[in-house]
């Protein structure tokens, strides 16, 4: 039976894995291979980094990392943030990640969607998704750079346009979760599972262990995504693994 | 010497990684003259099979790694993409040869209410006897990421299957001195390694 997957997120900048709060406030917690090695002997299923580094100039130092944590784990693990070119997908999946993560590049150039299934497989090609729920509540919009910009695009046609260019899994966040510690975006996540038929990948809001509950048993998502939760100690993903098996959720322990 | 056969398609690092970690000399090999000076052969994977295939053929590897499992009986692992090589047709994306080495052909999957890509980790259910099931528990999980799979192999070539929805998966096959892998065994954390080391020690 396939199981649920339990992935931790990295936030890196310039080499260093750090955690805003509402993007503000980012404060650095720790080395990403130290952390992936961490993760991934808690029983981490994937791992998941994204590239914040702000100047261009810093964007080797992801490419180092990426090699540095493909010599440690032997888990897959996705790349995302700062990717905008065939080149760059190139770059990060021979330096060891499995996956790649596209988020705005993929709403300005959606081509690069179909270039990048095309060239390294659907299985590798990861659209990352940030939605805010519309003022009227009729549906969620796509927001990019961050949460900072509106596209005015619908989230769920959005990602049916994606798969249909051939995005293997969906790595969905809700802005309006995010950050919340309220739980996951179960209505949105519903309605993304709903409308495409690849994997999902909830993200953003979970801050307790009924969250990762909530999420599989209302058949919202595939896999789980947290950060905080799991870098500032609050739960190891054992933790969460074993009591997913005691609620009858299949997890791999 | 294990050679990485090298042929543009996929993530030849990790696998680099995982043999690197278990201690087997290994390198990555993308003339075909020189796949003569390799005791064992992985063929790694990733992307669609007709891609694979015309990279194999516009390369001369085709030939080459044909006649070192054929003739010379060299041990083969193939991964992934790279384990579907090894059958005999594919239908992806049109229709393709593949290597033939184990009977049976590649096929979309398709299963009402089940997600495509089949991704995560699955319970391996060991099939039949073979020394290299001693070797892992009786409840592995292995990490899946693929749309396609094998489909009319021979039972007797099945070592290990998942479970997904109506669909049987084929994740481990073997015949003669060739070995296949559906999922990604240096990316399924440690029983994957033990496959691995299984491969590079006592494989054929």
């Amino acid at each position: 039976m396939l199981t649920k997957r339990i992935i931790p997120c990295l936030d890196v900048r310039d080499g260093k894995v750090v955690k805003g709060i509402n993007f503000v406030g980012i404060k650095e917690v720790g080395d990403p291979v130290t952390l992936a090695r961490q993760y991934y002997e808690q029983g981490a299923d994937e791992l998941v980094f994204l590239d914040i580094t702000a100047t261009h100039e810093h964007r080797d130092t992801m490419v180092h990392v990426v090699e540095q944590v493909a010599k440690e784990i032997y888990i897959p693990f996705t790349v995302g943030g700062g990717i905008r070119t065939i080149e760059d997908i190139r770059r990060i999946l021979r330096a060891g990640a499995d996956k790649i993560s596209l988020n705005s590049a993929a709403v300005r150039n959606p081509q690069l969607i179909a270039e990048g299934a095309k060239q390294f497989g659907n299985q590798c090609m990861v659209l990352a998704v940030d939605g805010r729920m519309r003022p009227d509540g009729t549906g969620w919009n796509v927001v990019i750079n961050g949460g900072r910009i509106d596209t005015g695009l619908d989230a769920l046609e959005w990602i049916e346009k994606g798969v249909g260019l051939g995005a293997g899994e969906i790595l969905l966040t809700s802005m309006d979760t995010d950050g919340c510690k309220q739980g996951y975006d179960l209505a949105f996540c519903k309605a993304v599972r709903n409308r495409v038929n690849v994997p999902v990948i909830a993200s953003g809001g979970c801050g307790a262990l009924k969250h990762f509950y909530d999420v599989f048993e209302q058949e919202a998502a595939d896999a789980a995504l947290a950060a905080s939760l799991f870098h500032y100690g609050e739960m190891t993903v054992g933790q969460v693994k074993e009591y997913l098996k005691e609620k009858g959720i299949p997890v791999r322990l | 010497m294990i050679g990485i056969i090298d042929y543009g398609m996929g993530n030849l690092h990790s696998v680099k990684n995982a043999l690197d970690a278990l201690g087997f000399a290994n390198e990555f090999v993308s003339d075909p003259k020189q796949l003569d000076k390799y005791e064992k052969l992985v063929l790694p994977g990733v992307g669609a099979f007709g891609d694979c295939m015309e990279n194999l053929h516009r390369s001369g590897l085709y030939e080459a790694v044909d006649r070192q499992v054929r003739q010379k009986k060299k041990p083969l692992l193939g991964i992934c993409l790279g384990m579907q090589a090894l059958f005999e047709t594919s239908e992806e994306k049109g229709f393709h040869q593949g290597f033939g080495f184990l009977q049976g052909d590649i096929r979309k999957m398709e299963a009402e209410g089940y997600r495509i890509p089949h991704i995560g980790w699955n319970e391996l259910v060991k099939n039949g006897n073979h020394p290299l099931l001693d070797q892992l528990p009786d409840h592995a999980y292995m990490y899946y990421v693929h749309s396609y799979y094998a489909q009319n192999y021979r039972e007797e070539d099945l070592l290990g299957y998942s479970i997904y929805g109506p669909l049987k998966i084929p994740g481990i096959v073997c015949h003669d001195n060739v070995l296949g892998c559906q999922f990604h065994p240096e990316k399924c954390g440690e029983d994957g390694l033990k496959i691995l080391r299984y491969f590079g020690k006592e494989f054929v």
